[in-house]
Order: structure tokens, then C-alpha cells, then sequence
């Protein structure tokens, strides 16, 4: 068992925003986490890396607890691709991939050979060796993902964490950010958990997923199991309709209308319907 | 993309590494500058009502170090060793000091535009030395006012972190809003102490413009070791404010430790400030020019943009000083600043949205 949350309870001053959170992740495993805007899923990352502290309950990699672990030693174990970064400053894609070497590297040292050694084979792997003396601030935004990616991925972590890696991408970024994500569980053994808004990609590559409702975990198993008409009406308040594509062999998802709206075709905001005609 | 991954792994021989390209880049930017901050120091000690020739004051300099090269008068020897030479070294050092507080507090803030005095350092240190000049006899002779600076520099700093406790949490926006505001309480504290008391009204605006005036070779001893010892201690947090400039969270999940560094290097960065701004009067410009050509020049990496703005600081901050000599020994601030204000307008327009 790789990754163990147990039992997580977390407060925003007296505002609780998680409760009884517990599941396992084991190796090689793909997590999709989803849930409504709001839910906790970002505080829920948050928690498995380090940076929160929860109220209650532990998380544990290796049967080691995280809180007594020391950051950089977590560094090594868990890495994470935030949700925005800062671009305050021009910094090269290369410096930025090496800061992923930090944790193996004491406050004075430069870095070693073997560090560029590492450094290039993951910017390989992202696909962003050809970008290595670029700046981040001219590359594209698919580029940059894969840029912060290889960046998490040079700390040589066992699991990985991602917060909304495909918000703001077109589609075709996502999918070869999704690809990526997916070759890296397959063919590296690496744990993911991946916050994610889009349901058909969740559907798609996740080999489990986590709804969150409220700082509650609503339902957790195999896309099947947990991607159901009544528990996505119950979350996200929607309509769907969900059928099984043979070709991507998934589920899709497609939203048809609100719980509140009586139609299809009736107009979200009726208000407005009557001012146009009006 | 997902075939052959394992495959992939192999290193390109031959071809120079990124790194050592870099690490060559970064020394050869040092060696430059500090030639160019021993040239700097020997031609701006030739400048000045008495000329005299550089090679006069190689040869004075190498006989007060112990060697005897080459001839020279007494009279040119008491000038250099006495007035020129510790006005310029106290330039080096001030806008070392200046300049290494701009760069970690813009890496801390994630702001340009942040500078040495975000703290209210700059206010602290002005309404302290204009206590100790209209109110205080001179306890301790000369040095009266550069320790009352001092102090009201950290006045400054112990009042901005309190506001930050009574608020409750601590952030870098917290932090910066607190320091605008106590450079304003003291400010108007000044501007009162200047009304009321007008007949040092001179005295007081002079120190606040700032100069290198008064040095000697004691005020030289006490401020070179202070500032270097902070710009070393500094520096041990470049990889830190490297990962700082991804964002705080991003630094986080590297291993930095974020909190500590936040609350500490402000104090450091204003320490460094309080010690040069003791000294010299709040100089305005360098700290808040010199990190940004000094990005421009070497890049955002602060493990060469640390040792390179501090030579550089001190490179132009004596400049600007023998500037200042010859223009009827105007404050050393108005130089900086009549220099800073265009390049920062052109700074401004060249930040795009």
C-alpha cells in the first residue's frame, strides 16, 4: 500500500470543510477526485502533500505518518502540479524543470551532473527538451503543463499530485496531457490523484474515482460504480445522460439539463427570455 | 508520446551540459564585475579637486597594504587614505547592502516594485536621525545619529510585524500594506517634528536625501563586516527565493520552508537596509534599479543575482557618489534618483499586461 488518507477532518477557521475522508491508493493507480466547485478538493491535496495540517486523521505514505516527516523528505515522495502559477518572472523552462532537484540538494550546492542527467530524461518524456532554453513566458499553455509536469516529475516522486492539469487547455492539450499522465501510471508505477472538472476525462483514465460532496466522500470505485445518473444528479445537480463508447471503451457523460429546469429547451434564466421579448 | 517511455533514457555525450554552460556564464559575470569594482575604485579616488593620477594611487593604496611600488606625495597620500578613500568604500558597501535588499525583497514579494524600504525602514531610519539631531545632544560625538537611525530602522521593522500579529494572519500582502502604512505614521511624525522645530529643518532634510558626507575609516570598519555577513546569510536562501518565484505552494511541495522564509527574510533584507541607511541616509533608487538591470543582464536565478547586484550596487552607487562630488557635492540620493526616475518610466512601459 503505497498512499493511505485516513480518516481526514479539516477546518477553514470554523467552517468544516472535510469530514471523514479515507481512502487507499496503491501503486500504478490512477485517482480522478470529483466534486463541485468548492467542494474540497483542493484542500484535500493539500492535506496529502504536507502543506495543511489536518484536525483529525492522518495521511501515510509507506505506513510512515506525513506530519513527521521532514518537507524535503516528502519532496521526494510526493510531488505536486498546482492549480495556477506564478509567472512573476522570465525563467527558463530548464531552470524551472531543475528546481525539481532541490529536494536532493543541500542550501549552497549547485547542481551535479547527474541532476542535468535527470533533468533532460523527464523533459524527455514531456516532450519539452526542445524547450529547455526558452522562456516560460513564450510557450504555449499545453507546453508550460507539460513544463510543470516535467518539474514535479524531476523530484523523482512516487506519487503525484494535480490539481486541474486541463482547465484552460484546448482539447487537444488535454488529451496529450491525459496521454501522458496515463504513460506515466502505466509504464512508471506512479500514483496519481488528479483533481479534475471535465467528467469525460475523469471517466476516461481514471482507473478510480472520487466524488466529493461537500468535504464528504459521496462515493469512491470504478468510473462505473460512481459516475451514476443518480449520484451526479445528487452532486453536481445535473441531468445526464450516460452511455458506453465502444470506440475510447469509457463512459460518457453528456449533461442534458439542470435539476431545476423543467426542459431541455427551456431557458436557464427566464427573466431574461421575457426581457428579449418584451 | 506514451511508447517507449522507459526507452527514452539515454544522455547526449558531446554536447556541452546546460549546467555547465550556465556555471561558466556565472563566473565570467563575476570576475567582470568585480574588475569592474576595483577599476571603479581607483578611478573614483582620482577624481576630485586635487588630481591624482591612478598610478599614484595603486602605488598609495599597495603601500598602506605593505608593498612599496613606485613613488608618491604625502600630501596626495593623506587625501586618498583619509577623505577619498573611505567615502568611496562606504559607497561599496551602502549600495551592496541597497541593492542585495531590493533583489530578496522583489523575490519575496513577487514584485518589481517592491524595494529595501517596503518595511518603512527608509521612514523609521529618517525620523530616528531627525529625534537624535533636533533633540539629542551628541551622547556618543558623530555617531549619535547614524545609531538613533539605526534604531528607529528597527523600530520600523518591530512595528510592521506587530501590526501583522494584532491582524492575526500572516501574509506577503499583509506585510507590504503594513509597511505602507508605517512609513506613512512616520512620515507625518516627521513632517511634525520638522514643523514645529524649523531651525534643524536643513540639517534634517540633508540627512534624509541622503550622502555619503563624514566618512572615515571607523564608520568603514563598522558597516563592511555587518553587510557581509548579511548578504552571505542571504544568500543561503537563494535556492528558496528561486522556488519562491513559482508561487508559495509550489515552493512548498519542493521542500521549502515557506512560512520560516517569509517571516525571515523580510527582517534580514531591512537589517541589511537599517545598517546601510544608518550610515548614509535613505539613498533612494539603487535598491529598486539596480536588481532589475541586474535580472535583465543575468536572469531571475538568485544564486548569481545576489553576488552580482551587490557588486553591481556598489559599483554604481560610487559613481554616482563622485558624480555627486563634482556637481558642488549635491546629496548622493538626488543622483540616484535623478538617474533612477527615467529608468523606471521606462521600466513601466515596458511591462506589459
Amino acid at each position: 500500500m503505497k498512499l493511505e488518507v485516513d480518516n481526514i477532518q479539516f477546518y477553514y477557521e470554523a467552517r468544516k470543510v472535510l469530514d471523514e475522508i479515507s481512502f487507499k491508493a496503491d501503486e500504478g493507480e490512477f485517482i480522478g477526485l470529483i466534486g463541485p466547485n468548492g467542494s474540497g478538493k483542493t484542500t484535500l491535496l493539500r492535506i496529502i502533500d504536507g502543506i495543511l495540517k489536518p484536525i483529525v486523521g492522518s495521511v501515510y505514505i509507506d505506513c510512515r505518518r506525513i506530519s513527521e516527516l521532514d518537507p524535503r523528505e516528502i519532496a521526494r515522495e510526493i510531488a505536486v502540479v498546482p492549480q495556477i502559477a506564478d509567472l512573476s518572472f522570465d525563467l527558463k523552462v530548464f531552470d524551472i524543470v531543475m528546481m525539481g532537484r532541490y529536494p536532493y540538494l543541500d542550501r549552497i550546492s549547485l547542481e551535479r551532473e547527474v541532476d542535468e542527467e535527470r533533468v533532460r530524461f523527464w523533459m524527455k518524456v514531456t516532450n519539452t527538451l526542445h524547450l529547455a532554453e526558452r522562456s516560460i513566458k513564450e510557450i504555449s499553455g499545453g507546453e508550460r503543463q507539460r513544463v510543470f509536469i516535467a518539474r514535479a516529475l524531476a523530484q523523482e516522486p512516487k506519487i503525484l499530485l494535480l490539481d486541474e492539469p486541463t482547465s484552460n487547455l484546448d482539447i487537444c492539450y488535454k488529451i496529450e496531457i491525459m496521454n501522458l499522465l496515463r504513460a506515466l501510471v502505466d509504464e512508471l508505477k506512479l500514483t496519481i490523484i488528479c483533481a479534475i472538472h471535465d467528467l469525460n476525462l475523469a471517466a476516461r483514465y481514471s482507473d478510480k474515482i472520487i466524488l466529493i460532496k461537500d468535504g464528504r466522500i459521496k462515493s469512491i470505485g470504478k468510473p462505473r460504480d460512481v459516475l451514476t445518473k443518480d449520484n451526479l444528479s445528487e452532486v453536481f445537480k445535473i441531468d445526464a445522460k450516460i452511455e458506453y463508447d465502444m470506440d475510447s471503451k469509457s463512459l460518457i457523460i453528456i449533461p442534458l439539463k439542470t435539476i431545476n429546469q423543467k426542459s431541455n429547451n427551456e431557458l436557464i434564466f427566464p427573466t431574461l427570455k421575457e426581457n428579449i421579448l418584451a | 508520446m506514451i511508447e517507449g517511455i522507459q526507452g527514452t533514457y539515454e544522455t547526449e555525450h558531446g554536447k556541452t551540459g546546460l549546467l555547465e554552460r550556465r556555471l561558466l556564464k556565472w563566473r565570467a559575470t563575476l570576475t567582470y564585475l568585480t574588475i569592474g569594482l576595483f577599476l571603479t575604485i581607483i578611478a573614483a579616488t582620482a577624481i576630485g579637486p586635487v588630481y591624482i593620477s591612478p598610478g599614484e594611487i595603486i602605488s598609495i593604496i599597495s603601500y598602506r597594504i605593505g608593498f612599496r611600488i613606485g613613488e608618491f606625495s604625502e600630501t596626495h597620500m593623506r587625501i586618498i587614505l583619509q577623505l577619498r578613500l573611505p567615502r568611496i568604500l562606504l559607497g561599496v558597501f551602502v549600495g551592496m547592502a541597497l541593492s542585495v535588499a531590493g533583489v530578496i525583497m522583489q523575490g519575496l514579494f513577487r514584485n518589481p516594485l517592491a524595494g529595501p524600504y517596503v518595511l518603512g525602514v527608509s521612514s523609521g531610519a529618517s525620523l530616528g536621525a531627525a529625534l537624535s539631531i533636533t533633540l539629542l545632544p551628541s551622547i556618543m560625538g558623530i555617531y549619535t545619529t547614524p545609531i538613533a537611525a539605526f534604531i528607529g530602522g528597527l523600530t520600523a521593522i518591530f512595528l510592521v510585524y506587530n501590526i501583522i500579529k494584532l491582524c492575526g494572519r500572516f501574509t506577503v500582502e499583509a506585510l507590504l500594506l503594513a509597511g505602507i502604512a508605517v512609513t506613512y505614521l512616520f512620515s507625518a511624525i516627521l513632517s511634525i517634528l520638522i514643523w514645529t522645530l524649523n531651525r534643524d529643518a536643513h540639517n534634517i532634510l540633508l540627512w534624509i536625501m541622503g550622502g555619503l558626507w563624514g566618512a572615515d575609516w571607523l564608520k568603514v570598519e563598522i558597516i563592511a563586516p555587518i553587510i557581509i555577513t548579511l548578504i552571505l546569510i542571504s544568500y543561503i536562501f537563494s535556492k528558496d527565493l528561486n522556488a519562491l518565484l513559482l508561487g508559495e505552494e509550489t515552493a512548498q511541495s519542493i521542500g521549502v520552508d515557506v512560512k520560516f522564509v517569509e517571516r525571515f527574510l523580510p527582517i534580514l533584507a531591512s537589517l541589511i537596509t537599517s545598517a546601510a541607511v544608518s550610515f548614509s541616509g535613505s539613498i533612494g533608487f539603487i535598491g529598486l534599479m539596480m536588481p532589475h538591470i541586474m535580472r535583465m543582464l543575468v536572469g531571475p536565478d538568485h544564486r548569481i543575482l545576489i553576488p552580482s547586484s551587490a557588486l553591481a550596487g556598489g559599483i554604481f552607487l560610487v559613481w554616482a557618489d563622485a558624480a555627486a562630488r563634482c556637481l558642488m557635492e549635491l546629496p548622493v540620493g538626488v543622483v540616484t534618483a535623478l538617474t533612477g526616475t527615467p529608468f523606471f518610466i521606462y521600466l513601466l512601459r515596458r511591462r506589459r499586461p
